[in-house]
């Protein structure tokens, strides 16, 4: 069957490799360090994904917002932003990269490679996980010094752990855009959710204040959601069906990772 | 210990893509401890076969066997490396973080520097990979296939884009680690590449093996020889010697491809007695190439 092996194959003996040990945990921080440290060299990143909540809280929620405004409303504010700047790292952070390491050839090459499975798309999370992190610290900062919002610490660490665990669904999400989409054109689709997104889910504007149907559909927003929790854990809206919109997130993170990971094992 | 006969084998494997039959009942095997130059036109598969033993994509058919095992074993990949034709690393990474978090996926990474001065990239780990010529790129990528020490190194077209010197410093490398027992399949369109390092050739023509062997084995399977020389004699009346195939004369000198030498010339010297210039050569590989190519088409 063999067109080219000699009759007498010369055997060797193979290295005794893998006597040291591969740490799981080891190449999952290199990869997210790396994954950082290149996102925060690549301006078109960085700049927009921690600078524009930042800049639009400080201009809207500080400087031209409500004046004399309840502390209830300053803390809903508040909420409503880290809302806004958890969406991007993930959205962004995965649909953009992801796409740019298919066209390139760089997921081709990571696999090849002896990289344990789960590790390439765990560091991507954990990386957006701390961008999320970076932008809802800042904002928070910025809120109780700047803005002298009233929140308690209890609020500030759940809002802290809100942005931590909510930028999960925009990674399932944005993964899910970077299997479809191919290189640049994946900013452009993942424009084409975010900015939308934004409005149509009551983050920008109440949702009372929007068409009946638009209301509506508010709830198949993942950002819908997580508005509603952030807004019970800082008490100015009902955040009552807590419960429900943790399933909600839950099971639209499921299908978007389930779907991508069909894709990505079909196609790559 | 774990003996193995040869480093990789693909044993009756066939790949379709859709409609397109990409490897044809392919056979082909790497030894341990030797350079096997696959070689072919563009779309002839020598990618898709590296794909399938790095595990990238299954066969239709057939077996691929990697170190003795299936290709996708975490374990197995560990004593692999890998340089890939088509692959971008990222831009806003330095060369010196590029090589931490590869090497980080081996049990027994070379130590950094010693692979720095290894490949000559030394001067380039500060620098961010976006900003190196494409040379350097190459350099890098070199760098990182062979950064965890692997048994067995696949490196698809290796030297596309260094200069002469760069070429010759990898080829040199390669060698080196030959000799540790290192097996490499190398695929180029550089047919003096294969001829500098290759102590194995095999040549994939449309998804099948046209002929494998040793370097001498194809060139004796090309046994075609040239002969050129300053004579009197007219080609068309060469021409039909027997073990003649083709007689021009181009600048004065004649130009003869013969199947075998010797009664040629021996006839050739016999009938003009005044022929200078006499050159006898055996047919190159890249001779052998084209003919290999041109034969199978």
């Amino acid at each position: 069957m063999y067109s080219e092996i000699s009759s007498v194959p010369q055997v060797v003996t193979s290295r005794t490799a893998n006597s040291a040990r591969v740490s799981s945990l080891r190449i999952l921080a290199l990869e997210a360090h790396a994954e950082c440290l290149r996102l925060l060299r690549a301006p078109a990143f960085s700049v927009p994904v921690i600078g524009f909540p930042f800049m639009f809280y400080v201009l809207f929620g500080i400087m031209l917002g409500p004046r004399h405004a309840d502390p209830a409303t300053m803390r809903g504010l508040v909420a409503t932003f880290v809302v806004f700047g958890v969406m991007a790292p993930g959205l962004f952070g995965l649909g953009v990269t992801l796409a740019l390491d298919r066209e390139r050839g760089l997921l081709e090459l990571k696999r090849a490679l002896p990289m344990p499975a789960g590790i390439y798309l765990a560091a991507k999370v954990a990386t957006a996980m701390i961008f999320s992190t970076i932008v809802s610290t800042l904002l928070l900062v910025t809120a109780l010094t700047l803005g002298r919002v009233a929140l308690e610490l209890v609020q500030c660490s759940l809002l802290l752990l809100l942005a931590l665990l909510g930028v999960v669904p925009f990674c399932a999400l944005g993964l899910l855009v970077g299997t479809l989409t191919k290189g640049q054109a994946a900013a452009a689709v993942i424009n084409l959710i975010y900015l939308p997104m934004s409005f149509l889910s009551g983050v920008f504007m109440p949702l009372s204040v929007l068409p009946h149907l638009v209301a509506q559909l508010a709830p198949l927003w993942p950002a819908y959601h997580l508005r509603e929790l952030a807004m019970g854990i800082v008490g100015a809206d009902a955040g009552a069906h807590l419960g429900s919109h943790v399933l909600s997130l839950t099971a639209m993170t499921t299908v978007f990772f389930a779907v991508a990971r069909r894709r990505l094992q079909r196609k790559g | 210990m774990n003996a193995i006969a040869h480093a990789a084998v693909l044993d009756g494997v066939v790949k379709r893509f859709g409609a397109t039959i990409a490897l044809d009942r392919v056979g082909l095997a790497i030894e341990p401890a030797k350079v096997t130059a696959l070689l072919g036109p563009n779309g002839a598969g020598k990618t898709t076969a590296i794909s399938l033993w790095l595990g990238l994509a299954q066969p239709d058919a057939g077996r691929v066997e990697l170190l003795g095992d299936v290709p996708r074993r975490l374990a197995t990949r560990r004593r692999v490396g890998v340089m890939m034709q088509g692959a971008t690393l990222p831009d806003t990474l330095r060369v010196r973080e590029l090589l931490r978090l590869t090497a980080s996926y081996y049990p027994q990474p070379r130590p950094l520097e010693e692979l720095a001065t290894l490949t000559g990239i030394g001067a380039l780990l500060p620098r961010l990979y976006g900003k190196l010529s494409a040379g350097q790129q190459r350099r890098v990528q070199f760098a990182l296939a062979i950064c965890g020490n692997p048994e067995l190194l696949f490196l698809d077209e290796p030297t596309t884009g260094l200069d002469v010197e760069a070429r010759q410093s990898l080829w040199s490398v390669v060698r080196s680690l030959v000799r540790d027992g290192c097996a490499v399949l190398l695929t180029t369109h550089y047919l003096e590449e294969a001829e500098a390092l290759a102590d194995r050739v095999a040549v994939l023509i449309r998804g099948r093996i046209a002929t494998a062997g040793t370097l001498d084995a194809i060139r004796s399977q090309c046994m075609r020889r040239r002969i050129r020389c300053v004579s009197v004699l007219s080609a068309e009346q060469i021409g039909r010697w027997p073990h003649v195939s083709e007689a021009t004369r181009r600048d004065g000198r004649l130009q003869l491809v013969v199947d075998v030498a010797e009664p040629v010339v021996r006839r050739l010297l016999a009938e003009d007695a005044a022929l200078s210039d006499l050159e006898v050569s055996a047919a190159g590989l890249a001779e052998a190439f084209v003919q290999i190519t041109r034969e199978a088409a």
